[in-house]
């Protein structure tokens, strides 16, 4: 879960990490009463949105009264930032920048440790920095069993090349921005910048943070939780406790495991491409391992109820998963929905009760229901079906 | 031979107690593999009663277990918030293979105990959230379904569950050395490279097959491996091509992020170390057919 800037800035209060007032407004009026409350001479407002380059973007201004801070943040709401609607701007006070430093904490998948980066060069973007100033990026791995400690930042500041009297300060910035890290169960923490002010404060002026949802079982995140861009057919599938992706396209997909229903979708669209109307994958839905006949009617339920579909394509391997339940759970469905139901629905079984399962679909002979045998081969019926409904 | 698990291994399931873990100890059982013992903290001294009168021990602790039993397997079922101790616990014990089942381990915890078990020197750990490891008709540690095929030359990785039997399947009629499913997880335990090696040292492994996901580049870090150690025919599939930016699909490292992880990619780097690589399980299950049938 992507966190936005305040939230973050939250976060990084709570932890000590020195940061600047910031207030949220969700319309101008109240945009002037956080530069109000404020009270510094000069605020900025700030988009707030999980996306980068907000300041190209128009996303963040200056302003120097309330008036001019309401004024500006007319033009922000609403900004649309690479498909992101701006609904929040953060009003923060405004910093007397000396120097802008880069610093962030992420999972290095390759390496299977966490990873610290620092430049002095910050304000720009770190691909920016990395491919213009490689050597003023220092990459410093962290070991997860000892985590960002005293030692690794003091290693860090010294090769990212800090002015000796600054070292002290941003090592301790740093091991607090380390503890973000580790005591939220972040899979990324980054700074951008960090400054230096004029009088010689370490401030964090900017912040992102990506947190672990396998980790929600132990911190309390409700609040952080941003349904804003869910889409609907994607908030029920959440509700019923499925795993569901809405794609663009008109063939529903249903299987078990990520992998295979990842496959799935590669196949139907190959298998779609050279018809008219080259129909797509419409969504990805896995419903895991030793699913129920319920769970597989509730899944079946979900993708009927989406407009976009034309055919849905049930592709199971029972591993765990017992085809019987798989079958059960189409017939179940269809019988709930009776005349409701009008889209082909193609299946292929194998595996697991694969027998039994082929039984109770060939019994109930619903008009629907096609049965193919392989995977490639029900993949292409399902193209074929999405095509001459088109 | 095969790789890691064998007619000797001696497996004893974590969890044992839970549900989860007796329906799996069970099909473990029933397919011939030996599951000596249970581990439940809290429970030593109790046991199991499987099928056709088979009686496990379970055990307060692993190093308990191995004791008595001689266990050199782990495979952990316990729920997500206590695999780390559960991992921790068996690699103190110096258990020299540890599967790790569990799905929606917090990464932190896992960064953490594979540290613990690379540092240990004596514990490999395969997981978490993966089926496990089968060497057919000699043992099998985990999840994945016995009865779909046989022994034979081919040698599997992949990161999905179902995408190995989906492939076990298409090649049910030669078989396999083993096949590992070393889980899908942003940090795992025991990676397409560490495979990729040991199916190369195994002198009954004639062809080896990698599955990929998007997300990441394990793939690509392996294309390069196989370039410069491999010598044994390698193919390939990757899913993911239709998975859009940002949406994570599933397994919790199958999510493109910016150019990088993304299934094209990883095919291509693929191919350019030489590995043939299908566009569906099935073309890949055909090539492999083909390569094998020209060494033959």
């Amino acid at each position: 879960m992507d966190l936005f800037e305040y939230q973050a800035r939250d976060l990084f209060e709570a932890a000590g990490v020195p940061v600047l007032p910031g207030i949220i407004a969700d319309a101008p009026e109240e945009v002037a009463e956080a530069a109000e409350k404020l009270g510094t001479p000069v605020v900025v407002v700030k988009a707030q949105v999980k996306v980068g380059g907000r300041g190209k973007a128009g996303g963040v201004k200056v302003a120097k009264s309330p008036e001019e801070a309401a004024e500006v943040s007319k033009n922000i709401f609403g900004l649309d930032i690479k498909g992101h609607t701006v609904r929040r701007v953060m009003v923060a006070a405004g910093a007397d920048i000396a120097e802008e430093y880069y610093f962030s904490v992420l999972l290095d998948r390759a390496e299977r440790r966490y990873l610290a980066m620092c430049s002095l060069a910050g304000g720009m973007d770190i691909e920016t920095i990395a491919s213009e100033h490689p050597e003023q990026l220092v990459r410093f791995p962290i070991d997860p069993l000892t985590g960002l400690d005293e030692t690794a930042a003091a290693a860090i500041v010294e090769q990212a090349g800090f002015a000796e009297a600054d070292r002290a300060e941003v090592a301790r910035v740093l091991v607090l921005l380390g503890k973000v890290y580790t005591d939220n169960d972040a899979t990324l923490v980054e700074v951008n910048p960090l400054v230096k002010t004029g009088d010689g404060t370490i401030i964090a002026l900017d912040g992102k943070v990506s947190l672990d949802n396998n980790a929600s079982f132990r911190h309390d995140w409700s609040a952080l939780v941003d349904n804003s861009r869910t889409d609907p057919l994607e908030q029920k599938a959440q509700e019923l406790g499925l795993n569901y992706v809405k794609l663009d396209g008109d063939v529903g997909v249903i299987g078990n495991g990520a992998g295979l229903v990842m496959s799935t979708l590669d196949v139907v669209a190959q298998a779609g491409s050279g018809l008219p109307g080259s129909p797509k994958p419409a969504n990805f839905l896995d419903i895991g391992g030793g699913a129920s006949a319920q769970v597989m009617a509730d899944g079946l339920g979900l993708i009927l109820s989406d407009q976009a579909v034309k055919v849905v394509f049930v592709n199971v391997f029972g591993g765990i998963t017992a085809c019987s339940e798989v079958a059960a759970g189409i017939v179940g469905a269809l019988g709930l929905l009776g005349d409701q139901a009008t889209k082909p629905i193609v299946v292929r079984l194998d595996g697991n009760a694969v027998e039994e399962g082929r039984h109770i679909l060939a019994e109930a002979a619903h008009p629907l229901v096609t049965i193919v045998d392989t995977m490639d081969g029900a993949a292409a019926k399902a193209a074929e079906l999405a095509s001459a409904a088109a | 031979m095969a790789i890691w698990l064998n007619s000797d291994s001696l497996i004893l399931v974590q969890g044992m107690t839970g549900a989860e873990g007796r329906k799996h100890a069970q099909r473990m059982l029933s397919s011939g593999s030996k599951v000596v013992a249970g581990v439940t903290p809290g429970k030593g001294g109790q046991s199991v009663e499987f099928e056709d009168g088979v009686t496990v021990p379970v055990f307060g602790s692993v190093a308990e277990a191995m004791a008595a039993t001689g266990a050199n397997v782990s495979v952990v079922f316990v729920p997500a918030k206590f695999t780390r101790g559960a991992v921790i616990e068996a690699v103190d014990a110096g258990i020299p293979l540890v599967v790790c089942i569990t799905e929606g381990v917090p990464v932190k915890d896992t960064a953490e105990f594979n540290a613990y078990a690379q540092q240990s020197g004596t514990t490999q750990l395969i997981g978490p959230n993966c089926p496990g490891i089968i060497s057919p008709e000699l043992s099998n540690a985990g999840i994945i379904p016995a009865s779909i095929t046989g022994k034979g030359p081919i040698g599997l990785v992949s990161k999905s569950g179902t995408l190995t039997y989906q492939m076990m399947f298409e090649l049910g009629d030669i078989g396999f050395t083993t096949a590992v499913g070393i889980g899908g997880d942003p940090i795992v335990g025991t990676t397409h490279i560490d495979c990729l090696q040991a199916f190369e040292d195994d002198p009954e492994t004639e062809l080896i097959i990698m599955i990929g996901e998007i997300g990441g580049d394990a793939e690509e870090r392996a294309a390069a491996y196989i370039t410069e150690h491999i010598t044994k025919p390698v193919v390939g599939y990757v899913a993911g091509f239709t998975a859009p930016e940002g949406k994570t699909m599933g397994h919790a490292g199958a999510i493109v992020s910016g150019s990088s992880g993304t299934a094209e990619a990883k095919k291509v780097a693929m191919e350019a170390a030489g590995v043939r690589v299908g566009r569906t399980p099935s073309e890949a299950a055909q090539i492999a057919r083909e390569l094998l049938a020209k060494k033959a």
